[in-house]
C-alpha cells in the first residue's frame, strides 16, 4: 500500500497566530484515518492545506504523490472534499448542482450522467434530484455535499465533519456509504468529534490538539499506548472467599469482587488458559472470560489529559 | 497549446442561470430593457418637438444619440450589483470552498466571473438600445450613423467590463458584501466622472473622441484585469476575516519601506533612492519617448485649434513677459518658492491621481505641459516666429532641469502602476499599494523635488532675462 498523504513538520501560522505547529501525518492507501480534537485544534487547517486552498507556514504535505505547494492543480485534482460548510447553491436542483462540479472536474457527458445517477441513488436523493437545494434538510443537504466531493471517483477523500447535523438514520446511511467507500487504492481522513463514529469507521486514529498531534496510531495501540495492557474479567462460580490465585508471569490483578477478578496481561493467548486452569484446579468453575473493553472516548479523555497535564491543565 | 476556457464557461453558465433564477435581478433588467427606452422615446419626443418650436433644433440633433448613450449605459450598472457580490458573496453564503478545493486554475475561476457578472446587463443593453432605436425611428424617423451605433456599443461593451473588471476585484479582496457595497465608490465615482465626459463629448458633437475614450476605457480594463489576477489569493479570499482600515500600520509599512534601515540622508540616497532609481530603466526610456511623443502630439493640435497670428507677435510676446514679470515676481526669491511649490502641487497630484489609475492619469498628466510646449511651438511657427527662438527663450533655460525632473516623476509614476498589476503573493494588495507609493515617493521627494527647486531658480532668475532678450521687438 503506497503512502497517499503525506504531512512533515506542518504548521501554519496566521498572523501571530500558529494554527498549526507541528503535524506529521502518513495515510495509506486503503487506510481510514480519523483526525479527533477540540474545535479549534487544527483538524479544518489541515484539511485545507491537504487540499492547497492554504500554503503552510513551515514543512511540507504532499497528496498523491504531488506537493501540495508545488503542484497545487494535481492535487486538487485527486482530492475529493467534504468541506465544514455544505457550500450548496441553493436556487439548483440536486441533479444540476452534481453535474456542474462534474463539468469541473473535466468529467465527459455520459460518465457525467452516470455518476451523478449513481451517487444520487447512492444517497437516497433520486426521488428529489430535480427540487432546489434550498427545499433540502440538513442531512440530505450533507448527504448531497458527500456526493459532491465523490463526483470524481476521488483517490482521497477528506471529509469534515461528515455526520454532522444529521438524523441518526441519515448518519448511518453516510457511515454505511463511507464503509463502501473503502478500497485498496483510496485513503480516507475523517475529522470528527463523534468518537463512536471514528471507532467506527476509522484504521487509525490521530488526535490533534493546539496545532500538535498528540497521538496517532490504531484504536489497539492507542488503547495499549495510553490505558496500558488489556484487561480481562472473569466470573467464577463459587465465591473467592480471600483466595488469591497463583498468577503467572506478567499478569497482575486489577480488581477484584466477591466472585469476579479483572487482570491485565502482555499475552493472553498464553496466560488466561494458565489462570482458568489454575482456578479450576481451586474448586472454583469459571463461568465468563471477557476483555473488558474501553471505549475512544477513554482514550481521547486520556490522552487529552496526558497532554493538559504536560502544560499543567485538567481536562475532565 | 491554447488556455482551457471551457471550465470559465461552465462557472459561468452556472451563475447566469442562477441570475436569472432571481426575481430581484432579472425584474429591474426588465425594467430597463423594455420600460426605459420608451421613456427615453417620449423624451426625445417632447424635447426635439419643443426645441424645435423655439428654433434649437441642434439640440434635438445631440439629445437623441446621448439619450441613446443613456439607454445603454443603464442597464450595465446591474453588472455593479452582481460583479461586487461575486467572490465575497459565495464567501458570505459559504459556497466558495468547495470552488477553491477543485482543480480551476484561478483565471479560469475570475475568467467565470468576470463572463457571468457582464452577460445578463449586457444583453439587457443591447436590447435596450434596439427598443430604443426602434421607438425613435418610430416617433421622429431617425437613423443613426453606423459608425455612431458602433460607437455607442462598443463604448457600452468596454464600459460594463471596466466596471465588472473593477467590482471583481473589490469582491475578491474584501471580506464582507457590506465592505464590497462600501468600497464600490470606489467605481461609481469614476464612472460618473466618465459619464459626464461622455455626455460633453455627445453634446459638443465630436464623436470621434469616443473612440479615443473606448481605447482608454479598454486600456484600464485590462490593467484591472491583470490586477484582479495577479492578486487573487485562495487563501486570502477564504481566511481573511477583517478588513478594518489600519492607519498607523500603513503608515509604518510606508515607513519602512520609504526609509529602510538608513540612519542619514547620505545613507537613505544610497540604500534607498540609487536602488529604486536603478529599477526605473525602462520606466525612464519609456516616459523620455512619451514626452516626445507628447511634444509632437502637441503640434499635431495646432492644425485644429490654431491661435490668432496678432496674438503671437513679437510686440504682445514682450509685453506679456512684462506683465508675467509683475504678477509672478520674477527675479525674487518669493517667484522662486511660488514657481517651486506649483511644480511640487502638480508632482504630487500627478502622483495622487497615478496612485488610483495604475499611473495612467498620472503619466498623461506629466505629459500636458510639453504637449503644450508643441502646441504653441507650432502656431508660433505658423505666425512666422522661428519656433526654436520660443524653445531657447521660455523652455530650455529651466527645462534643462525641469524636463528631467518630469521624465524621473512620470517614470517612478509607471512604476507604481505596473507594480499594482504584477503578482506580490507574498504581500496583501494594501501592502503592495503602500510599498509602491514609497518607492513612488522616494524618487519623488529625493531627487525630482530637489532638481525641481534648482529649476524654479533658473526659471525665476535666469528664463525671463533669456526671453526678454531674445524677444526683443
Amino acid at each position: 500500500m503506497g503512502v497517499m498523504v503525506r504531512a512533515e513538520n506542518l504548521g501554519k501560522q496566521f498572523d501571530d497566530f500558529w494554527a498549526l505547529r507541528d503535524v506529521n501525518l502518513e495515510v495509506r492507501a486503503g487506510e481510514v484515518l480519523a483526525l479527533l480534537g477540540p474545535n479549534g485544534a487544527g483538524k479544518t487547517t489541515t484539511v485545507r492545506i491537504l487540499t492547497s486552498i492554504l500554503r503552510p507556514t513551515r514543512g511540507s504535505a504532499q497528496v498523491g504523490g504531488y506537493d501540495v505547494i508545488v503542484q497545487p492543480h494535481k492535487v486538487r485534482e485527486i482530492v475529493g472534499v467534504l468541506t465544514e460548510h455544505h457550500g450548496l447553491y441553493g436556487r439548483m436542483p440536486a441533479d444540476e448542482y452534481l453535474d456542474f462540479f462534474a463539468q469541473i472536474y473535466g468529467l465527459e457527458v455520459p460518465e457525467r450522467q452516470r455518476r451523478v445517477q449513481d451517487l444520487l441513488a447512492l444517497f437516497n436523493l433520486r426521488d428529489v434530484a430535480q427540487e432546489r437545494i434550498s427545499e433540502f434538510s440538513k442531512g440530505m443537504r450533507q448527504k448531497l455535499s458527500l456526493a459532491r466531493a465523490l463526483i470524481h471517483s476521488p483517490p482521497v477523500l477528506l471529509l469534515d465533519e461528515p455526520t454532522s447535523a444529521m438524523d441518526p438514520e441519515s448518519a448511518r446511511l453516510v457511515r454505511e456509504a463511507i464503509q463502501e467507500l473503502r478500497s485498496t487504492d483510496r485513503a480516507i481522513v475523517i475529522c470528527t468529534h463523534n468518537l463512536a463514529e471514528a471507532e467506527e469507521l476509522a484504521d487509525r486514529i490521530a488526535i490533534i490538539r493546539k496545532g500538535n498531534i498528540i497521538a496517532d496510531g490504531s484504536l489497539t495501540e492507542l488503547k495499549r499506548q495510553f490505558l496500558g495492557l488489556p484487561e480481562y474479567e472473569v466470573v467464577l462460580g463459587n465465591p473467592l472467599d480471600g483466595y488469591v490465585p497463583e498468577l503467572p508471569c506478567g499478569v497482575s490483578i486489577t480488581a477484584q469482587g466477591p466472585n469476579w477478578l479483572r487482570f491485565s496481561t502482555l499475552n493472553p493467548k498464553e496466560d488466561n488458559p494458565i489462570l482458568v486452569r489454575n482456578l479450576m484446579e481451586h474448586g472454583l468453575p469459571v463461568v465468563e472470560l471477557r476483555e473488558v473493553l474501553h471505549s475512544l472516548e477513554k482514550v481521547y479523555l486520556q490522552v487529552m489529559n496526558a497532554s493538559v497535564n504536560r502544560e499543567g491543565g485538567n481536562v475532565s | 497549446m491554447f488556455p482551457d476556457i471551457r471550465p470559465a464557461l461552465v462557472i459561468s453558465r452556472r451563475e447566469v442561470r442562477d441570475q436569472f433564477r432571481d426575481w430581484r435581478i432579472i425584474i429591474p433588467i426588465l425594467l430597463l430593457t423594455l420600460f426605459f427606452p420608451a421613456l427615453m422615446n417620449f423624451t426625445a419626443h417632447k424635447i426635439v418637438g419643443f426645441v424645435e418650436r423655439y428654433g434649437a433644433p441642434l439640440i434635438g440633433d445631440r439629445l437623441i444619440p446621448f439619450l441613446l448613450m443613456v439607454v445603454g449605459f443603464f442597464p450595465i450598472s446591474v453588472t455593479l450589483v452582481i460583479a461586487l457580490e461575486s467572490f465575497v458573496g459565495e464567501k458570505e453564503r459559504l459556497s466558495i470552498e468547495p470552488l477553491l478545493a477543485s482543480p480551476l486554475e484561478d483565471w479560469q475561476l475570475y475568467l467565470g466571473k468576470l463572463i457571468a457578472a457582464t452577460t445578463p446587463p449586457l444583453i439587457a443593453s443591447y436590447m435596450g438600445i434596439g427598443v430604443y432605436l426602434v421607438g425613435v425611428y418610430r416617433q421622429v424617423g431617425w437613423v443613426p450613423e453606423w459608425m455612431l451605433l458602433m460607437q455607442i456599443i462598443a463604448l457600452t461593451t468596454s464600459q460594463a467590463l471596466m466596471m465588472v473588471s473593477g467590482a471583481v476585484v473589490v469582491s475578491s479582496q474584501t471580506t464582507s458584501v457590506r465592505a464590497a457595497n462600501l468600497l464600490a465608490s470606489f467605481i461609481i465615482i469614476p464612472v460618473a466622472f466618465l459619464i459626464q465626459w461622455e455626455s460633453m463629448v455627445m453634446f459638443w458633437g465630436q464623436y470621434d473622441i469616443l473612440w479615443w475614450t473606448i481605447f482608454g476605457i479598454l486600456i484600464v480594463t485590462g490593467l484591472l484585469v491583470r490586477m484582479g489576477v495577479a492578486h487573487f489569493n485562495r487563501e486570502e479570499l477564504l481566511g481573511r476575516e477583517m478588513d478594518a482600515l489600519n492607519l498607523r500600520w500603513s503608515w509604518k509599512v510606508f515607513l519602512r519601506h520609504f526609509l529602510g534601515e538608513s540612519r542619514s540622508v547620505s545613507g537613505w540616497y544610497r540604500h534607498q533612492v540609487l536602488p529604486s532609481l536603478r529599477n526605473l530603466k525602462l520606466p525612464l526610456v519609456l516616459m523620455a519617448f512619451l514626452l516626445v511623443g507628447a511634444v509632437f502630439i502637441g503640434m499635431d493640435q495646432a492644425k485644429y485649434f490654431v491661435i490668432p497670428s496678432e496674438a503671437l507677435r513679437l510686440e504682445r510676446l514682450h509685453e506679456g513677459l512684462l506683465t508675467l514679470q509683475l504678477d509672478l515676481r520674477l527675479f525674487a526669491t518669493e517667484g522662486i518658492v511660488l514657481v517651486w511649490l506649483v511644480n511640487l502641487r502638480a508632482v504630487l497630484i500627478a502622483s495622487l491621481v497615478g496612485f488610483f489609475s495604475f499611473g495612467v492619469v498620472g503619466v498623461v498628466l506629466m505629459m500636458i505641459p510639453l504637449m503644450m510646449v508643441g502646441y504653441f511651438m507650432a502656431n508660433l511657427a505658423l505666425a512666422g516666429i522661428p519656433p526654436l527662438t520660443f524653445l531657447a527663450a521660455f523652455v530650455l533655460p529651466h527645462g534643462i532641469l525641469e524636463i528631467p525632473a518630469a521624465v524621473l516623476v512620470g517614470a517612478a509614476i509607471m512604476r507604481l502602476g505596473a507594480q499594482f498589476v504584477t503578482p506580490g503573493r507574498q504581500y496583501t494588495i494594501g501592502e503592495i499599494w503602500l510599498r509602491s507609493l514609497a518607492d513612488c515617493m522616494k524618487i519623488t521627494v529625493g531627487l525630482a523635488f530637489p532638481i525641481l527647486l534648482a529649476s524654479a531658480i533658473l526659471e525665476v532668475i535666469l528664463t525671463p532675462r533669456i526671453a526678454l532678450l531674445l524677444l526683443q521687438p
